[in-house]
């Protein structure tokens, strides 16, 4: 079994999201209940087969491990494999989505196919983590569109058709980007084959097109094609203004998703294909990234501190951490990477759990406006007990997990500008401030108004949902060397690869050159 | 044993706080209070037992990521244990005195349970505070410095049924992030510069770090001087001096016993701590000491100021608190380490006992906080009058100048505050921080006289009814304030010798034992000649130095105040208890003998009056250059920035698009995502179809 485990985790998904489809038949309570549970199951079992994932991975291997290898249709490729970069993004997606599933099960519009969408969704999610082959990746992440595209466009808001076609249409600009540049890379190598790609040099000779000189050459313009694509997942500013919309329009449990995993493939990309693959681009385009990064950190936060509407101001807030991400990235060190994957992972928890916090008052008020809500702790403490811990955890608490990663990235990007890492550093006062300002208008204060009196706390479903994501946060806050240990090794490897490409290429002197 | 008195009082925060609903109410709180008793205990056995070395116990791995690597870990030596007796002797004792103080909360509904929430609040407090005094490398101790934070957070919001207390609060936790900032910055330098945050690497690496420079932001600094100067930022915020001390008097909208805790005796002495945890690399980092002794000084004279005219008896003693950090600082930043700690643990005691006696007289007047309608309450609750009595007798100084018995006689603030007083002048003779300190003490007595005048003498004022119902507290508030009495008045004395005797007891008590040896003169042979008085003989004894980081508080070589304050001139000695005198006589006239005084005097110098009860214009000039702008700025990148600019240009074609497009959409409605999903679909197969074809043509 251990040969196909991948695969396996890939496709059961798939597989019963086929069941739905095929097998399922009626819109009755007892079908949509049927539809549930499948779904349910389905990702219990990928979320249990993804341990023997955890617990058969070697940290100290930094190449592939569970690598499959076939022939696939029109003699292409299908590999699979992962190392300690890409290994828990698949366990937190295997996590999250039960959760996912749980969390929307009062859903009563179109039930199967939301969980048909749900579950396709999962198995493109974990094929991007997973993909060893360009092309298999490429499938994979502009697939991954579409489920989370139609859960915007059907199960969304009032605008959701506008939030959804302006998410698409972002999305869709940088992929077309990187698909020239993934065809530029298979010219230039010969193949799609990702290990074998890791290891090819693509030229980094300046040249001059029209007068402009481009240093670092070939590989300057791949990373910026392979940048706009990423850039727009991260979301980095400025390209990031789909992202509120979206949030605000799609349904709680595609918040959830969206921004607990689908922000991250940016950042696994990254680290995936633009530090390893073209180190000399990355060197000459990283103060850029770097600034970019920062700027979203200040200036999303202070747009979260004008908002009216929670689930925008959390969609800000995602904006301004996924800031910390691109940052520790490109401090290309240790510390930087450790954290900006830590900070992934860790976002995954705490911004899920943030905008299913927003869902149960939506659910029970219809409004997402701030100034709908007051005084929720008279008559939700439980609510008020684990929105504050989110909070928390959201403005980079110590003990919980949102500190090891903003912690970690600022220390990295401290050893390479301090001019950055003291304009970074801000956001934790300007995290601080927005938060519990929300928190405040929220949950605090006496409650006054009418239609809240009667307002419950939060159902024994709503609490065991929370459970397991209080659970990491504190847990890994706490005790973070299970991630560490993990990533660590293959972190090493990236950041060694990179200095020595750097070397190799003879980039120093062509700069000292000019 | 370490172990044990450091999670006691989180388990009694965790039973208190969940298991309520299993055991009571009333049981969880006892089970609160008895285990941090049980941790008070431990600690004065801790603290007693303690011969001055170093031990480290560590418990779990922590971050670790490269060459970092951190954990969770115990350090204990005499700093630690210092602050362990403070906090949980103070802690157990606040915890006692809220079984009588929160008993009936006017602030919440009959039925609504809030005192296990209270309890909860106050272990977690305490448990934290402890991590932070314990913390083996700055990024466990940013963890304490932080998880007080939270807990000063939600305790001030206690009542969150009050705007003001939800503001308060807020502003707590976001000015000591500001802090916080510089504190983080500090801590990414040194373990830039030296690879590590713990602390034993870091004292190594002290006198290296004096000859390195570092770039940050736009210039080269001396490593030790800049990171000093970050730390101490951190300290500031916490320790609520000059620039970020606008927190602290908001603050006091918590429950009393709070105020005594948190805001009093414990955490905002954390900031005080830092700075002595890290005298081994503040001795190399001469601009930074004098910074912490500049605002230091600034703040105890800022903080006396404004003390004088405030209204709100809590507010008083707020700013009596900021003021007395000044002087822990000023004793710090002129590198007599023991004795700032020494002026922290007897503030401890004096300052938490009024506050707590402050809130035995809200307690009495229903909640009054105004001293204007208090007034001859001196018959009505007199044990809390007795109690405020000698912690006022304390805070002002009273003792019996120039007599020596092997230590000073006095109340515990005499001895320690004239102790800080002498090392500025032995540090600076007749410098500006030796006068700002004595022209505190003046400002101290007269607001502490003028806050016992105010509310125990005279005649009553304002509500009648509050005054005849007016009632002495029950035995568990007066217990606390009996048991803090006796630290108020001894433990100066007691305590004496081994924070500010001689330099070999000093150094006995903080395990300072190196080989290096540096010689001690006096200061200033020329007034030197004539004291005979001072201490204990040879005045050219040598002095163990150690390595920085071998005991728990290093002095460089050519750092001898502590020995020269030992020699100050007489007047020197004096003149705090004089500036006493005067404060109390001042406060007498004003509030005894003719009460139309105060008036008057606020009458003709208006401004100046206006300036000290608005403290300095601090929070108007804030709202006005920080958070207004924030809010404009935010509010502009939004609807400017993200609406008007990014949205408007660079997807100005797309989003010409999009309109066509939900036109279409909502003509077809969601039937169409699907058909628009099934098109991309397609354009995915044929791109890999091209792709296919493409590989096998290679």
């Amino acid at each position: 079994m251990l040969d196909s485990l991948l695969t396996l985790i890939t496709f059961t998904p798939l597989i019963a999201a086929l069941i739905l489809a095929l097998f399922l038949r009626g819109e009755d309570e007892a079908a949509q209940r049927s539809a549930k549970w499948v779904a349910l199951g389905a990702t219990t079992l990928t979320f249990v087969l993804s341990i023997f994932l955890y617990t058969g991975f070697d940290p100290a291997n930094t190449g592939f491990q569970f690598v499959e290898e076939r022939e696939w249709l029109l003699g292409l490729q299908y590999k699979m494999g992962v190392d300690g970069i890409s290994v828990l993004f698949v366990l937190l997606t295997t996590f999250l989505m039960p959760l996912t599933i749980a969390a929307c099960w009062d859903v009563t519009h179109r039930v199967k196919d939301y969980m048909i969408a749900f579950l396709v969704l999962e198995t493109l999610m974990i094929g991007v983590f997973c993909a060893l082959d360009l092309i298999l990746f490429y499938l994979f992440f502009e697939a991954g569109l579409i489920p989370m595209f139609l859960i915007i466009g059907i199960w969304g808001g009032k605008e959701r058709i506008y939030a959804s076609f302006k998410f698409f249409l972002y999305t869709l600009l940088g992929s077309v980007l990187m698909l020239v540049a993934m065809i530029a890379m298979y010219l230039d190598a010969g193949t799609t084959d990702i290990p074998t790609l890791l290891t090819h040099q693509f030229g980094s000779e300046s040249f001059s097109v029209l007068g402009i000189q481009i240093l670092g050459g070939a590989q300057t313009l791949m990373f910026l094609a392979f940048f706009a694509s990423f850039a727009v997942k991260m979301p980095m500013w400025p390209v990031h203004t789909w992202l509120p919309d979206a949030h605000v329009q799609a349904p709680t449990a595609g918040s959830v998703v969206l921004a607990a995993i689908l922000l991250k493939m940016g950042g696994y990309g990254f680290l995936r294909f633009s530090l390893p693959m073209f180190p000399v681009g990355s060197e000459v385009m990283g103060p850029l990234v770097l600034w970019l990064s920062v700027i979203a950190i200040v200036y999303t936060s202070l747009v979260a501190l004008a908002q009216e509407d929670m689930k925008k101001l959390i969609a800000y807030s995602s904006v301004a951490h996924m800031g910390y991400v691109t940052m520790g990235i490109f401090a290309v060190n240790q510390q930087g990477i450790d954290g900006a994957i830590f900070q992934m992972l860790s976002h995954g928890f705490i911004s899920g759990a943030l905008f299913l916090c927003v869902g149960v008052i939506y659910d029970r008020m219809h409004t997402r406006e701030i100034d709908a809500y007051g005084g929720l702790v008279n008559r939700m403490p439980a609510y008020a007990l684990i929105f504050m811990l989110f909070t928390m955890a959201n403005v980079g608490l110590p003990g919980t997990s949102g500190f090891i990663g903003e912690f970690l990235t600022l220390m990295g990007i401290f050893q390479k500008n301090t001019w950055i890492a003291m304009f970074a550093t801000t956001g934790v006062i300007l995290s601080a401030a927005y938060a519990l300002w929300l928190y405040r208008r929220v949950v605090m204060g006496d409650l006054i108004k009418e239609s809240l009196k009667s307002i419950t706390d939060m159902t024994p479903r709503e609490r065991a949902v929370f459970a397991p994501l209080v659970f990491m946060t504190i847990f890994l806050g706490v005790y973070p060397a299970p991630v560490l240990d993990m990533i660590g090794p293959s972190v090493a490897a990236l950041v060694d690869n990179y200095s020595t490409a750097l070397l190799d290429s003879g980039f120093a002197t062509q700069v000292a050159g000019n | 044993m370490e172990t044990l008195l450091l999670f006691a009082p989180l388990i009694g925060a965790l039973i208190c706080g969940f298991g309520w609903r299993l055991i009571g109410e009333q049981a969880a709180c006892v089970v609160a209070t008895g285990l941090l008793f049980l941790s008070a205990i431990l600690s004065w056995i801790v603290f007693l037992g303690h011969d001055g070395t170093k031990e480290q116990i560590e418990i779990l791995r922590w971050i670790s990521s490269g060459t970092l690597d951190t954990s969770w870990a115990i350090r204990l030596d005499r700093l630690t244990a210092t602050m362990l007796i403070v906090i949980t002797t103070v802690s157990s004792l606040v915890h006692l005195y809220s079984f009588g103080y929160m008993a009936h909360d006017e602030n919440f509904e009959e039925g609504h349970v809030y005192k296990p929430r209270f309890f909860a609040y106050l272990s977690f407090f305490t448990f934290a505070m402890l991590m932070l005094v314990t913390a083996d490398n700055l990024v466990q101790m940013f963890f304490g410095w932080e998880g007080v934070g939270v807990a000063s957070y939600l305790l001030i919001g206690f009542y969150y049924k009050k705007p003001s207390a939800n503001a308060a609060a807020i502003k707590a936790f976001v000015v000591n992030r500001v802090g916080d900032f510089g504190f983080a910055l500090g801590i990414f330098a040194l373990f830039f510069l030296v690879d590590s945050i713990d602390m034993d690497v870091i004292f190594a690496a002290a006198p290296e770090l004096a000859e390195t420079n570092l770039t940050f932001l736009w210039a080269e600094w001396n490593a030790a001087n800049l990171v000093m100067v970050l730390l101490f930022i951190g300290a500031m915020g916490k320790s609520a001096q000059l620039i970020l001390h606008t927190w602290l008097p908001d603050a006091m909208e918590g429950p009393t016993p709070v105020s005594a805790l948190i805001h009093a005796a414990t955490m905002v002495t954390a900031g005080v701590f830092l700075v002595c945890r890290m005298s081994p690399l503040l001795e190399f980092a001469p601009d930074a000491k004098n910074l912490v002794v500049i605002i230091g000084s600034l703040t105890a004279f800022f903080a006396a100021t404004v003390g004088l005219v405030q209204n709100d008896i809590k507010r008083v003693i707020a700013y009596s608190t900021c003021s007395q950090l000044g002087y822990m600082f000023v004793a710090a930043g002129v590198g007599v380490y023991s004795v700032a700690m020494f002026h922290l643990l007897t503030h401890a005691f004096f300052k938490a006992m009024l506050f707590l006696g402050a809130g035995s007289v809200i307690h009495a007047m229903h909640h009054e906080q105004d001293m204007r309608n208090y007034g001859g309450l001196r018959d009505k609750i007199p044990m809390t009058f007795w109690a405020m009595m000698i912690g006022t007798l304390a805070i002002t100084g009273v003792g019996i100048p120039l007599l020596y018995i092997g230590f000073p006689v006095g109340f515990a603030g005499f001895v320690s505050k004239d102790a800080i007083i002498e090392s500025a002048y032995a540090a600076a003779p007749m410098g500006g921080a030796f006068w700002l300190l004595v022209i505190a003490a003046l400002f101290t007595s007269f607001y502490s006289w003028r806050l016992m005048f105010m509310t125990f003498y005279g005649k009553p004022r304002g509500d009648k009814h509050a005054h005849e119902h007016a009632h002495e507290s029950p035995n568990t508030m007066l217990v606390p304030l009996g048991v803090l009495a006796i630290g108020a008045v001894f433990s100066g004395m007691v305590f004496y010798k081994p924070y500010f005797g001689s330099d070999e007891s000093v150094e006995k008590f903080f395990g300072i034992s190196g080989e290096k040896h540096a010689i001690v003169q006096p200061l200033g042979a020329a007034y030197a000649a004539g004291e005979s008085d001072a201490k204990e003989g040879d005045e050219h004894h040598g002095r163990h130095v150690g390595e920085p980081g071998e005991g728990a508080i290093f002095m460089a070589a050519e750092n001898t105040v502590l020995h020269d304050a030992h020699y100050v001139p007489k007047w020197v000695k004096v003149s705090p208890f004089i500036a006493m005198l005067l404060g109390l006589f001042t406060a007498w006239m004003f509030y005894i003998r003719d009460t139309s005084l105060p008036g008057r005097l606020a009458r003709s110098q208006p401004i100046l009056y206006q300036f000290l009860l608005n403290k300095w214009y601090f929070d108007e000039v804030y709202d006005l250059i920080f958070t207004e702008p924030a809010k404009r700025v935010g509010s502009f990148f939004w609807k400017r920035g993200d609406g008007n600019v990014i949205d408007g240009t660079i997807n100005g074609v797309a989003m010409g698009i999009v309109p066509f497009f939900t036109r279409l959409a909502g003509r077809v409605q969601s039937g169409f995502m699907f058909h628009y999903a099934f098109a991309m679909v397609i354009g995915i197969v044929i791109l890999i179809t091209w792709f296919a074809i493409g590989g096998s043509a290679n």
